[in-house]
């Protein structure tokens, strides 16, 4: 089962939808302890990272250390940033998870990056499989995450300066832009996820 | 960098069980074209960028039958979806955002009570709130107005509301600017004179309110074949068109015109 998190930032619908359309079992989960039973855990939505940070507040432990213990993760938008350390947006903490920080979209370009932007990828990964090189997936974001270790990067995308577009350490997977509406490519992804979940 | 979207809009008449997809030309004969959701299926299989539903039912309750369209659409639609049409509240737009649906679209309401795009941009989102501006071209000289020059004459235009049944006042380039300032993500252009002609895009209104605005404008109204979508993307800012008619009928495949518009280089998703 997967667990998808509703803590009332966004469309769960949509992810909701795309997940079942690639064969996941899904539970949409607002309660901490309903993840025990969580074979794998996704943060979606859209919203501020402050406000987002303490809904999540009661979930914290709980994903921090089924985390730890291997359970596969996907953070998804606004899921990706709050895997941080900090963001400009707001003053409150992200979960630490990866070092670095996420600000803001630069000056010179339209903020909301808000579209269908191109992938440039920088390595091979299971979670990439199938999808290729200027593959478009939708965007829509204000602040972009800035990790100190860039081994982890494993996509980026062009919007006035390089933006992290994927990211990959062992058992997490975070990604900047909406793969539930990103058309088949994004049901890609969401299928090469699902890879790693044991059922 | 961001691709040109091509957006194909299903105008629908939920006043039948079920709905369905229907066409008008200027705004008033109307024409079947199919069942909503199984439509926006094809379309999404086609390659769109993403769907717009207008509710276009001139009467009755009709929200329930919206809420089915919109769930069965996102069953099997992965691209963002956008609702229009009768929504006068936050209340109608959480109804139609808990269907399923990423964004809406408001004309009439954002008229009547600005502050609506406010409250929608600042609880779901600038991305989540696109403002409709149905804009006629008017040639008689008026104070005030923003004056744009055409090859038809000086004409400045003017904002309709009610699905073009009422006129306004409003100027449509002033209107365009508001909108930006009050938070709307999206500027969903159509012009009264061009929709449903089969004529081209006004040219001159997209340009106009894409060069006055930072936020993407989507071009509406006149589509007759993929050229008039490279002639708007060339010749004004738009970031997006939006088309029915060639499309519903089956004379062009969505396909098929990013193919023509990326091998005149366009930048488009393929």
């Amino acid at each position: 089962m997967i667990a998808v998190i509703d803590y009332g930032m966004g469309n769960i619908f949509s992810i909701r939808n795309a997940l079942e359309k690639v064969g996941a079992e899904v539970k949409i989960i607002t309660q901490p302890k309903e993840l025990d039973n969580a074979d794998g855990i996704i943060i979606p939505g859209v919203g501020s990272f402050g406000n987002a940070m303490e809904q999540l507040l009661p979930c914290e432990e709980k994903i921090t250390s089924a985390i730890e213990d291997g359970i596969p993760f996907l953070g998804i938008c606004l899921g990706i940033q709050i895997l941080f350390e900090r963001s400009q947006e707001s003053p409150e903490s992200g979960f630490g998870i990866i070092k670095g920080e996420v600000i803001r979209l630069p000056d010179n370009v339209l903020v909301p990056q808000m579209g269908w932007n191109e992938l440039n990828i920088k390595k091979a990964a299971g979670i990439l499989e199938g999808i290729e090189n200027g593959d478009f997936f939708y965007f829509v974001h204000s602040y972009h995450c800035v990790p100190e270790d860039k081994n982890g990067v494993i996509a980026t995308t062009e919007y006035g300066t390089e933006v992290v577009a994927v990211i990959n350490q062992d058992n997490i997977y975070a990604v900047q832009f909406h793969p539930e509406k990103s058309g088949e490519k994004g049901l890609l992804l969401l299928k090469n996820f699902l890879m790693n979940i044991k059922c | 960098m961001l691709a040109k979207r091509i957006i194909p809009c299903l105008d629908c008449d939920l006043g039948v069980p079920g709905g369905r997809v229907v066409k008008g030309i200027e705004f008033k004969q109307i024409r079947y074209a199919g069942i909503p959701w199984e439509l926006a299926e094809k379309y999404y299989l086609d390659g769109a960028d993403e769907i717009v539903f207008l509710d276009i039912t001139a009467s009755g309750d009709r929200r329930e039958t919206m809420v089915n369209v919109i769930k069965k659409t996102s069953k099997n639609v992965f691209i963002p979806l956008t609702v229009g049409g009768g929504i006068k509240s936050i209340e109608d737009a959480r109804t139609v955002f808990n269907s399923g649906a990423d964004k809406v679209t408001i004309n009439t309401a954002a008229i009547k009570n600005p502050e609506l795009m406010n409250q929608i941009a600042n609880r779901y989102g600038s991305q989540a709130c696109v403002v409709a501006i149905d804009a006629k071209r008017r040639y008689e000289p008026d104070e005030g107005r923003e004056i744009v020059k055409t090859p038809d004459g000086d004409c400045w235009f003017e904002c309709s509301i009610y699905g073009g049944r009422k006129f306004t006042g409003i100027d449509a380039i002033a209107w365009a600017k508001e909108a930006e300032e009050r938070g709307a993500g999206d500027i969903l252009l159509t012009s009264m004179d061009r929709d449903g002609t089969y004529d081209g895009f006004d040219i001159e209104l997209t340009k106009a309110i894409s060069e006055r605005v930072k936020i993407p404008v989507i071009a509406s109204g006149g589509c007759g074949n993929p050229s008039h979508i490279l002639e708007v993307f060339q010749k004004t800012k738009a970031q997006a068109a939006l088309a029915a008619s060639i499309f519903h009928y089956g004379e062009y495949k969505i396909g098929d015109v990013k193919g023509y518009l990326k091998e005149r280089g366009i930048h488009v998703r393929l």
